[in-house]
Formats: structure tokens, C-alpha cells, sequence
């Protein structure tokens, strides 16, 4: 267990993390995407924080880290929610009129 | 030794688990493999001595994960037997992105000539992070507490479909729902 | 006292100590319910070891349909994470696992059992079953936050994680004493996570379709839940192994078959709560007086220090 190996792994997840959060339909798939980009995110932040500089600093990141993590899914469902009820739809390619 | 082995499965596991989240043909399965990505991750945070942080991502994922299966059955309309899908939009440049990505994630980790570790961890990381929090990076939590209590309000404000006044009725005391009357 | 951790080589026996006390408290309940149906006793003593040959002979019976890896992991999933609730409990001078954040630990094992019961309700492909998992998921939602506040507790008055120092700080007082508000919150989320008593609403659901060696599972599942929560609880509020004349682990052991035995015996004296009648009072009565609790604990912590 190196840095190398922490920041390799970490990469994988954030990248297929980046795939399904580009390639899904669904709202809820499309936040699942974000998620695991958010859990590379968490594994690199340790890997950093272990082997360059094991700080509390580096834990209290973390914590906004996981912090930002709850507040994606709250807002997530409430807006996944709100567009259910409002167009009877979950899917991304019919909710694009919103960014007009 | 052992610490690299362990930490090898996990990896696996977590990587493996979380292409399985894009690959497998059920919600609940979906959602709770990402959950198994979540806690090998949460598990390997123990492997370098973070200790709390490794036991709350597991705790908050976990529940997360939980919910999230109600949203996503509740949206998707699946029942519980298996049935093919494939909900995908851009699926050739989207993973075209995604090995780009982890190319260069990859590359930068491998040849970054990172330098070597300052300091040490305290004897006691719980009590350190206890006392970052509350005293030097107390402004981070600060601005923590009022962001969460934003969203809380924020996402009710928009999931909720009715207000209090619907349930309880114009005067609060909920005397329409007492008196036998269906909410409005 | 200092706790010490043992080997890897004394888990088996920890276990088999856990499902020897989760066997008990069901031998109790049997003959309470003996008891209430006019029997002799001794039939209802003999219940667990009556059930467990009958299920192990029992044909597995299988669902149409059925998501049968995610069900298999729900019904497991019961009885593992009481097996790791336990492991940081300190067995007097000894523990399993000595983690600095044992209480958190412990909160992180409550919610694996969110998922297991959902899943056990999800896997068989049954209306009753998967009704009851998400029932489940409603009532876990009404008793986490309360039991999450009602677990900060004693940490702030023992000022660590580590169930170890919570065990030390009550050496002169136990805590039931000052916080019992939330020695009376964390019984209720016993009951919650173990699916039993007033809140064992869903359970019924999630059996429905289980037979042989899985219903065996989540019924030793609750049982140990039900255990581990009480051996926690003895630790978190009841001093651990504090006691006169008897060994530590012996007091340990005393309080924590006291404590499962009155949580078993309530079962037959108290209603059960639908989930959704539970909502409203754990939200706007549990919640707000644990949150007070924690503050008077805070202050006397303050103000002594």
C-alpha cells in the first residue's frame, strides 16, 4: 500500500464514477454516479493525507468531503422528487428545457 | 504484509462493486453494490488510522444507500424481479471521457514525484480532529451547521407537496383531521 | 482497569457467548409465552432448542422470482452485525476489538441492520415481505436521530469514543443516573433495531416468506440484536463491570441478562406501534428531550471540569 497504489485506485472509482454520471438517463443513476465520484474523492483525500501530510487539517477536509457529500443527495432527491411529481419523469434528457 | 493484502481486496471490492453499479440489471442491486463500494472504501480509511472517519462513511452510507433504494424503485417503477435495462444516453463518449479521465488521474499519480511526509499523526487522531474542529477550523463547521440546516429546509421546501396548513388546517390545531375530516 | 485486547483466537468463543445469552433470553420469552397460554413452563423453557431442530429440518422453501443473493445477504445480515456490535463491548478486563471509536462503531453497526432487513424484505419477491422492509425503513428513521443523540451522551460525559474510558468514567456513578432520558431513548432503539415488542411491527413481514435455516437466521438474528444491544447498554449507562465482591466480567454479565430480560418481559406487557403512529412522538418528543438531556449533560460536564 503506497500513495501510488491509494491515488490508482482512486482514480478508477472517480472514473467510473464520471462514466455513469455522464452516460445515465435517470436522475437517481445520475446522482449514484456522483456519489462514487465522491468516494474516489474520499480515498484520495486519506491517501494524501497519510502519506504527505497526516494533519488534523487533513481530516477536517474529509469531513466537508462527506459534508458536501449529504447535502448532493438532500437537494438530489428533493429535486428528483419535485420533477417527478411536476412531468411524471426521471429522466435527464426531458428535464432539459430547465436550462434554458 | 497483511495491511497490503487487505488492502488490495478492498480496492478490488470497491472498484468491482462500483462498475457493478452501472452494470447490473436491478435497482436494489444497483444501489446496494454502491454501498459495498462505500464501505470498502470506509474499511481501507481504518487501514491508515482514520478511525472515525472510516466508521461514519460507513455509517452514512449505509443509510443513504438505504434510502436511495426506496427513491430509486419508487421512481423507476421496477418491481423486484430482474428485468434488463439498458438507460443510457452518449454511452461511447462517455466512457471515452471516463478513460481519459482515469488516464491522466492515473499518469499524475504515477509521475508526480510527490514529496516525502511531514510531520506525523497525533498519538490520539480522534481527539486531534475533535480539536481542529472546535478550535482552530471551528469557522469550517460553522459554515457547515448553517449550509445542513439550509438544505434540510431547502429540500422539504421542494419535495413537500403539501404544507402544515394543509394537514393540521387553517387554525394548526389539527381540529379538521380530529373532527373526522379527510386533509385536504 | 485497563482493557486489553485479546486474540484473534477468542472470537469463535465471544460468539458462541453471545448466542448462549440470545439463546436464554429466548428460552425466557418461551416460557413467558407458556405461561400467558396456561402450559407448563418447562415446554417453553426448551423453545429455542425445540425451534432451531425443527428449522434446520425444515425444506428451504423459495419464492418465484426471488432476488435470492441480496435476500441470503439480508438474512445474514441480522446476526453479523450483532456479532460486530459485540466486538467492542469490553467483556470486563478484555475486548475484542479496542477501537477509539467503539461508540460510533456501534451506531455504524445499528444502521447495517437498515439494510439487512430491507433486503430480507426485498429478496423474496413478496408484497408482505418487501411492505414490511420498507415499514422497517420508516420506523429506523424515527428512532436513529434520538438514538444517535441519546449514544453522544455518555461520550460527552466520559469525553472519548472508546467504551473502554465510558466504562472507567463510571466508576463512581453509573450514568443511568444523570442521563436517563437517554438510557430510556436507547432502550426504545433496541427494541427498534431488533424488530421486537412495540416496534416489532415489520417483523412479521420480513418472516413471512422464510423457512428453515433462513428463518432460523433472522430469528437468531433479533435475538442477538437484542443481546448485543442490552451488553451495550449495560456498558454505555449501567457502569459495565462495575460492581462489588464479583469480577468484572461477571457483573457484566449479571446486568446485561437483567437488562434482556426486561426488555423480553416487555414484549407481552406493551401494544405494538404501527410505524407510522411512531413517527410523529420519536420526532417531536424523543428528539427534542434527548437534545435537552444532552445539553444538561454537556453543562455538568462543563461546569465540573
Amino acid at each position: 500500500m503506497t500513495l501510488q497504489t491509494m491515488l490508482l485506485v482512486a482514480a478508477a472509482l472517480f472514473s467510473v464514477g464520471l462514466y455513469g454520471a455522464i452516460s445515465q438517463q435517470v436522475v437517481v443513476m445520475v446522482m449514484m454516479g456522483l456519489e462514487l465520484m465522491l468516494n474516489g474523492v474520499i480515498l484520495a483525500a486519506a491517501a494524501f493525507w497519510w502519506f504527505l501530510s497526516p494533519t488534523p487539517d487533513g481530516q477536517v477536509l474529509l469531513l466537508v468531503v462527506i459534508t458536501a457529500m449529504t447535502v448532493e443527495m438532500a437537494m438530489g432527491f428533493a429535486v428528483a422528487t419535485l420533477l417527478h411529481r411536476s412531468r411524471q419523469s426521471d429522466m435527464t434528457d426531458m428535464a432539459t428545457d430547465l436550462s434554458r | 504484509m497483511l495491511t497490503g493484502i487487505v488492502f488490495w481486496v478492498l480496492a478490488v471490492i470497491a472498484v468491482a462493486t462500483g462498475v457493478a453499479v452501472f452494470r447490473v440489471d436491478s435497482m436494489a442491486r444497483a444501489t446496494y453494490a454502491l454501498a459495498a463500494s462505500f464501505i470498502a472504501v470506509g474499511l481501507v480509511l481504518l487501514l491508515v488510522d482514520l478511525e472515525f472517519l472510516g466508521v461514519i462513511t460507513v455509517l452514512m452510507m449505509t443509510m443513504e444507500m438505504a434510502v436511495m433504494g426506496i427513491y430509486m424503485i419508487m421512481f423507476m417503477g421496477m418491481n423486484p424481479a430482474l428485468m434488463p435495462m439498458d438507460m443510457v444516453h452518449g454511452k461511447r463518449p462517455a466512457l471515452a471521457v471516463a478513460i481519459g479521465t482515469f488516464v491522466v488521474l492515473a499518469a499524475g499519480a504515477l509521475l508526480i514525484p510527490w514529496p516525502t511526509r511531514r510531520g506525523a499523526p497525533a498519538a490520539d487522531l480522534v481527539t486531534s480532529l475533535g480539536e481542529a474542529v472546535m478550535e482552530s477550523k471551528m469557522l469550517v463547521m460553522m459554515t457547515v451547521s448553517p449550509v445542513l440546516f439550509a438544505t434540510i429546509v431547502a429540500a422539504l421546501v421542494l419535495a413537500l407537496p403539501k404544507g402544515r396548513y394543509d394537514r393540521l388546517g387553517d387554525d394548526l390545531r389539527g381540529t379538521d383531521m380530529r373532527a373526522g375530516k379527510a386533509p385536504r | 482497569m485497563t482493557v486489553t485486547e485479546v486474540s484473534v483466537g477468542w472470537v469463535p468463543m465471544a460468539a458462541a457467548l453471545l448466542l448462549v445469552v440470545a439463546a436464554a433470553a429466548a428460552s425466557l420469552d418461551g416460557a413467558l409465552a407458556a405461561r400467558s397460554a396456561g402450559q407448563p413452563l418447562g415446554g417453553g423453557l426448551l423453545t429455542p432448542v425445540a425451534e432451531t431442530t425443527r428449522l434446520f429440518r425444515q425444506r428451504r422453501r423459495t419464492t418465484a422470482a426471488a432476488d435470492l443473493p441480496l435476500q441470503r445477504i439480508g438474512g445474514a445480515g441480522l446476526l453479523t452485525a450483532a456479532l460486530l456490535m459485540v466486538a467492542v463491548v469490553p467483556f470486563g478486563r478484555w475486548t475484542v476489538a479496542d477501537l477509539t471509536v467503539g461508540i460510533v462503531w456501534f451506531n455504524a453497526m445499528d444502521v447495517l441492520v437498515w439494510a439487512a432487513v430491507w433486503l430480507a424484505g426485498w429478496g423474496p419477491n413478496s408484497a408482505h415481505a418487501l411492505v414490511a422492509g420498507y415499514r422497517f425503513l420508516a420506523q429506523a428513521l424515527s428512532y436513529e436521530l434520538p438514538l444517535m443523540f441519546a449514544l453522544t451522551a455518555p461520550a460527552v460525559a466520559a469525553g472519548s469514543l472508546r467504551l473502554g474510558d465510558v466504562v472507567a468514567a463510571q466508576s463512581g456513578l453509573w450514568f443511568v443516573v444523570w442521563m436517563p432520558v437517554a438510557f430510556g431513548v436507547f432502550c426504545v432503539a433496541v427494541a427498534g433495531f431488533s424488530v421486537w415488542g412495540p416496534l416489532g411491527a415489520p417483523a412479521s413481514g420480513v418472516f413471512t416468506e422464510a423457512s428453515g435455516v433462513d428463518r432460523w437466521l433472522l430469528s437468531t438474528g433479533r435475538y442477538a440484536l437484542l443481546t448485543a444491544g442490552a451488553a451495550f447498554g449495560t456498558t454505555a449507562f449501567l457502569g459495565g463491570g462495575h460492581g462489588p465482591l464479583l469480577p468484572a466480567w461477571l457483573w457484566l454479565l449479571v446486568k446485561t441478562a437483567g437488562l434482556l430480560a426486561v426488555l423480553v418481559a416487555l414484549r407481552r406487557r406493551l401494544p405494538v406501534v404501527a410505524p407510522e403512529r411512531f413517527a410523529a412522538p420519536a420526532w417531536l418528543v424523543a428528539l427534542p428531550l434527548v437534545l435537552l438531556q444532552l445539553l444538561f449533560v454537556s453543562v455538568v460536564v462543563v461546569v465540573q471540569a
